[in-house]
């Protein structure tokens, strides 16, 4: 056991019924990171989180979290972490004062009033603690959460796909906040499946098909890729889209907005099978290759279903 | 024309999805069922308003032959079981206040004597009346029994006075209700009912709300132990329990004029633990519901043999064994006998101990159900 990792997990697997959701993964990370959990719908992400922070039994696999048995020390692993779940699930025929109250007791919280108003002012709710916590927007939905997860000190922060739904300022606010808590010496992982998100996190892991298929800080991930990638951009790209695919050496080939791109890793071959549709009016332009790129690769390699949920 | 076919085929596609989210919810398709087939049973089989075979007490003080037929033909009436034979009446006093008999008959030392010499003899049946309806067929058919197996008897016998009426006099004395007042048995029983019905659904629902609402994941991720949520969750619903006891209690003496016999603490006693046994019971339902549908149903599904085999509605002495056998098992059945036997009979703590351990079995019992049952995991 490694006590500098947070999480030390090997070999999880968890079977339902009829399916597997997470087929054996691994993951060792560190204390005091951002840490990016990327992947698909249904990948499993949320899976794993569950399993680590005690509320889902693993199949097979073991590991520890902040030092503890996932399997038996899930009681101390709770006291511990704060978890976010996907869905909103805090009560909502309570007022946010009220709800935070019920965790601050829960956790057996010293000074209860004032932690409890602390917490508010922190993240902005002092104004609105009278409000039921149904009748918030999505915005202040998560930012309540947030400060209900966070109220105890917890040593790891599990936010499972914390910004789904928000728009793209209150999703902005809520990242400074995680990385806040970052360097109070919070540990924090957070599954998404937006891609700009990933850029935010220290380090990311991805995942599909109840598999982690790349792991890393973002360029190596793009770097470990090798992909090289193209922009097309002009009047001719829908018609051109449908010529492209399946060229040799043009791996991918995906709308961005209505540009083109284009990615293969074999440098000749792409420029060659771009040259042969021969559509004048379209510019390329080699282009950093963005991090949907480098997956939708990942994952091709390791055979696994190219659909992509931006 | 087109419009309805229209309106028609909107119909059938609500129609066709209303059938296949029925098919999908299992637990209420069976209540469905389940429910009909339940009530066709329990009131076609189950329920006697016409109790037979009552338990009684005899207590004779001289053996002559006219003595053993008057006994003989109150048993082959039917209503009359004698349990229990002694010539002391005070060995019987107790059973009555216990519900052990529902009779005693007391045939005095000289009645065979008194009844040839013409002295009409008194015959005493003493009945306990807190449930007038039970005991009314026994105590009106006494008469007409007693009297007409005399005359067969007596037919070569001269009696010194002739004429119709009866040789003897029959003594009735409901005890406990002697007005046989139905609200009297009805308004403490009440309380038990309206005990079960509120509280088994309120516990029922306040955990599948948790469920369906998503709040339970959060509750299982927070470091809470099974045993603390359910007894915070339940501990409101003790209160409400509480509250209720006693809006009834003083109806009960304001509206209804109920007597009280016995003794308060022995009631509350009872009344506690029947709300813990009727609470835990609904945390139980909650556990096994996947939605606050599912536990009102089950809810109901309980509440029915509840009102219909503990002896709330209908004689508990009535029923067939197998439905006093599932009678046994309600914790209403225990606490019905706890309130009217302390409320009417005056009984005491240890005149009622029987109920009260059944009633604390229950409830040890579907506590431990619940406890096991609650998941720590989503698993």
């Amino acid at each position: 056991m490694n006590d500098e990792l947070a999480i030390d997990v090997r070999g999880l697997v968890k079977r339902f019924a009829n399916k597997t959701a997470v087929g054996g993964v691994d993951i060792q990370m560190p204390r005091g990171a951002v840490w990016g959990f990327l992947g698909p719908n249904g990948s499993g992400k949320t899976t794993t989180i569950r399993m680590i922070c005690g509320l889902l039994k693993a199949t097979e696999g073991e590991g520890t979290c902040l030092g503890f048995d996932i399997r038996r020390d899930t009681d101390r692993i709770k006291a511990r972490t704060g978890y976010m779940t996907q869905k909103f699930s805090f009560w909502s025929d309570m007022t946010i004062r009220e709800n935070l109250e019920f965790v601050a007791r829960l956790y057996r919280l010293p000074d209860l009033k004032p932690t409890v108003d602390e917490t508010l002012d922190k993240l902005g709710l002092t104004h609105r603690q009278g409000q039921l916590a149904g009748a918030l927007s999505g915005g202040w939905k998560q930012r309540m959460a947030l400060a209900a997860v966070t109220m105890h000190r917890p040593q790891l922060l599990l936010l499972d796909e914390p910004t789904a739904g928000v728009d793209p300022l209150a999703r902005r606010e809520f990242w400074d906040e995680i990385h806040a808590f970052a360097s109070d010496g919070m540990t924090v992982l957070v599954s998404t499946h937006y891609m700009d998100e990933a850029e935010r996190c220290d380090r990311i892991a991805y995942l599909a098909n109840g598999k982690k298929i790349a792991e890393g800080r973002v360029e190596d991930i793009l770097a470990r890729s090798g992909l090289i990638t193209f922009r097309g951009e002009g009047a001719d790209v829908r018609r051109l889209s449908e010529l492209l695919k399946g060229k040799p050496g043009l791996d991918h080939v995906a709308y961005f907005g209505a540009a083109l791109h284009v990615s293969g890793k074999d440098r000749s071959k792409l420029q060659a099978g771009l040259a042969s549709v021969g559509a004048s009016d379209v510019v390329w332009q080699e282009v950093r290759p963005s991090l949907e790129d480098a997956f939708i690769a990942l994952m091709s390699e390791a055979g696994a279903d190219t659909r992509v949920h931006a | 024309m087109n419009r309805v076919l229209a309106s028609l085929s909107r119909v059938w596609a609500v129609f066709m999805k209303e059938l296949v989210q029925m098919r999908r919810d299992r637990l209420t398709f069976g209540m469905m069922f389940g429910i009909p087939i339940v009530q066709l049973i329990l009131f076609g089989f189950a329920i006697n308003t016409d109790p037979k075979h009552l338990p009684a007490a005899l207590v004779v003080e001289e053996n002559t032959p006219i003595v053993r037929t008057l006994v003989k033909s109150l048993e082959t009436s039917g209503y009359y079981d004698f349990v229990l034979s002694t010539d002391d009446p005070r060995q019987s006093a107790d059973l009555l206040a216990e519900g052990k008999v529902a009779f005693v008959v007391s045939i005095p030392a000289g009645f065979t004597r008194g009844l040839i010499r013409g002295d009409h003899p008194q015959i005493l049946i003493e009945a306990d009346a807190s449930d007038p309806s039970a005991s009314s067929n026994a105590l009106f058919l006494a008469q007409t029994i007693l009297s007409q197996s005399l005359r067969h008897d007596l037919k070569d016998v001269t009696i010194t006075q002739a004429g119709e009426s009866d040789p003897f006099e029959l003594v009735l004395q409901p005890n406990f209700n002697p007005e046989r007042i139905t609200s009297y048995n009805i308004v403490p029983g009440l309380l038990g009912v309206i005990l079960t019905m509120t509280l088994v659904m309120i516990t029922g629902m306040a955990m599948t709300r948790e469920v369906e609402q998503g709040t339970m994941e959060n509750l299982l991720a927070m470091p809470a132990r099974p045993g603390e949520v359910m007894l915070g969750k339940i501990l409101p619903y003790v209160l409400v329990g509480a509250m209720q006891t006693a809006v009834i209690l003083i109806a009960a003496q304001v509206l209804f004029h109920v007597p009280f016999a016995g003794s308060l603490w022995v009631l509350l006693l009872g009344v506690t633990i029947f709300v813990i046994a009727n609470l835990a019971l609904g945390f139980t339902f909650s556990t096994i519901a996947k939605s606050q549908m599912q536990a009102m149903q089950l809810t109901f599904f309980f509440f029915l043999p509840s009102l219909l085999l503990s002896g709330f509605m209908f004689p508990f002495r009535g029923m067939p064994g197998w439905a006093q056998s599932i009678g046994e098992v309600l914790p209403l059945t225990h606490f019905l006998r706890i309130v009217r036997g302390v409320m009417l009979k005056d009984a005491s703590f240890e005149q009622l101990h029987a109920p009260f351990l059944m009633m604390s079995l229950f409830t040890a019992a579907v506590t431990a159900i619940a406890m096991l049952r609650y998941r720590r995991t989503l698993d």
